[in-house]
């Protein structure tokens, strides 16, 4: 198996920018974070316009990849590669619109007055981040076992999210006069649990990838 | 000979058996164990296939790998090589047509074949389509000229050369020679269609013509192509075989085999990863 070796090579290429890009969406949401507790505005408006470059590396993947997909009409595994890098890079675009997202709330708590951040949102960051390398793993050596184990991280963060509402929903009633800091909040715990589920469908496209059938982790 | 291919008895079976969907049509040719030899070179090492009916089987595999002497055992082509030799069966119409006492002459009218270069007679575009028919008795002029339109218009040729019938068919572009030759064949009311890659000398709107063509023809007649062409192997083909070293390496339905083939090695060929 030597043959087509510009076409590998293509084909690596791609895969290698797949995988920066995930680093990169990966930072975008720590720093999302980190302007949330550090109530950083500057680092916040940082992420918001740093997202317009992840949406250029998405459109950058997409391109590359259909040039590949009409210009070497590739089959079977190829084939199914190139439509896993898709899939992949569109999830990422949307886990990059969440954390752009989270920094946006960051703004809106920053004008208002200071309330304490719940460190429940940390720690689904934290899992979330793993879960991101994880898959970056996954993705790499096309590796199943973990793409499959994706959805049990995933299950945590939506325990994690649930625990946040309703502790979100506890305290509404304790603080008067705070709900929408309140409400702010809840949607950063949202943002980041959707992400997570943007991490599981990226484990569906490596599954897709190395089997050839369409399996939802989502579940 | 008398053919009766789709025995009832055959059809209730299958739905007995509720098999699955790789024989959910009716097979046209059973081949079984056929190994076909060249001296002592065994060129086809038992092959198994069961062709179905009104559908497409594309053959792929390198140069070499047993797919044409495949395809011409069908209708005993390779009978022509003083040196071949073929064992086991291929079972059409409950005959296995390998068999000595077959009238090899009637079954090329029923297992018609088109070769990779067009090779029109050359006479006109209209005695090319009679000639066999003539050769055969039929003298009746207005049966003929209903035959010569029919056999052009399924062979999508009438439109471009209803209005010089008498030319002489070497007049005619690479492609439409082609598609003669596939009216040629299809007069003589064949039901299977043998197809060595019939459009590899043709250019990309020929080949194009070729391809809507066959598509065209599976309502009609079961086809087995040899292609070289990936894609026009996936694109026109129900079913696909690859042979390597003279063995089917893997039977299966074309959309299983171009995006999940179960061997590594047809996947390899199909990716253009080979060697």
């Amino acid at each position: 198996m030597v043959a087509r070796e510009q076409f590998s090579a293509d084909l690596e290429a791609i895969q290698k920018s797949i995988i920066s890009f995930a680093f990169e969406v990966d930072t975008a949401l720590k720093q999302a974070i980190d302007a949330l507790y550090e109530r950083n505005s500057d680092l916040a408006y940082r992420v918001i316009e740093n997202d317009e470059i992840l949406n250029k590396r998405d459109q950058d993947i997409n391109e590359a990849t259909i040039q590949l997909i009409a210009m070497q009409q590739p089959v079977a595994t190829d084939l199914r590669r190139l439509v896993a890098f898709l899939r992949v890079s569109t999830d990422l675009e949307r886990m990059a619109d969440h954390a752009k997202n989270i920094a946006k709330s960051v703004n809106r708590l920053n004008v208002l007055s200071p309330y304490e951040i719940p460190l429940a949102i940390r720690d689904m960051q934290e899992v979330v981040s793993k879960m991101i390398h994880s898959a970056i793993q996954a993705f790499e050596e096309e590796d199943i076992s973990k793409a499959k184990k994706l959805a049990d991280l995933d299950n945590v963060v939506d325990s994690m999210y649930g625990e946040l509402f309703r502790d979100m929903l506890d305290e509404r009633k304790a603080e008067a006069g705070k709900h929408q800091q309140m409400m702010q909040l809840v949607f950063v715990g949202r943002f980041v649990e959707r992400i997570g589920d943007h991490i599981t469908n990226i484990g569906e496209g490596i599954l897709y990838l190395v089997k050839g059938t369409s399996i939802d982790l989502n579940k | 000979m008398n053919y009766t291919v789709d025995s009832p008895k055959e059809t209730k079976k299958e739905k007995l058996l509720n098999y699955s969907t790789q024989f959910n049509k009716e097979v046209v040719l059973d081949v079984k164990n056929l190994s076909i030899f060249y001296g002592n070179k065994e060129a086809v090492k038992r092959a198994n296939m069961g062709i179905e009916k009104n559908a497409v089987t594309a053959l792929i595999g390198p140069s070499g790998c047993g797919k044409s002497t495949f395809i011409r055992s069908i209708n005993r082509m390779n009978d022509l090589i003083p040196s071949s030799r073929a064992e086991g069966e291929i079972i059409y119409d409950g005959i296995n047509i390998l068999r000595s006492d077959v009238n090899v002459v009637a079954l090329r009218a029923e297992i018609g074949m088109v070769f990779q270069k067009p090779n029109p007679f050359p006479k006109s575009i209209y005695n090319n389509i009679t000639h066999a028919l003539k050769y055969n008795g039929q003298k009746n002029k207005q049966a003929l000229d209903q035959i010569v339109e029919e056999s052009l218009r399924k062979a999508a040729l009438w439109d471009e050369v209803k209005d010089r019938l008498h030319q002489s068919a070497l007049s005619l572009s690479g492609g439409q020679q082609q598609r003669l030759c596939i009216a040629r064949t299809l007069a003589m009311e064949p039901r299977i269609l043998l197809l060595d890659e019939p459009a590899s000398a043709l250019d990309p709107v020929s080949n194009a013509k070729i391809e809507e063509l066959i598509l065209q023809l599976k309502e009609d007649y079961s086809i087995v192509i040899v292609t070289h062409n990936m894609s026009q192997a996936s694109r026109v083909s129900d079913k696909t075989a690859f042979f390597f070293n003279g063995d089917v390496v893997e039977y299966d339905d074309t959309k299983k085999i171009f995006t999940n083939p179960s061997e590594t090695k047809t996947e390899e060929y199909i990716s253009g990863r080979f060697g």
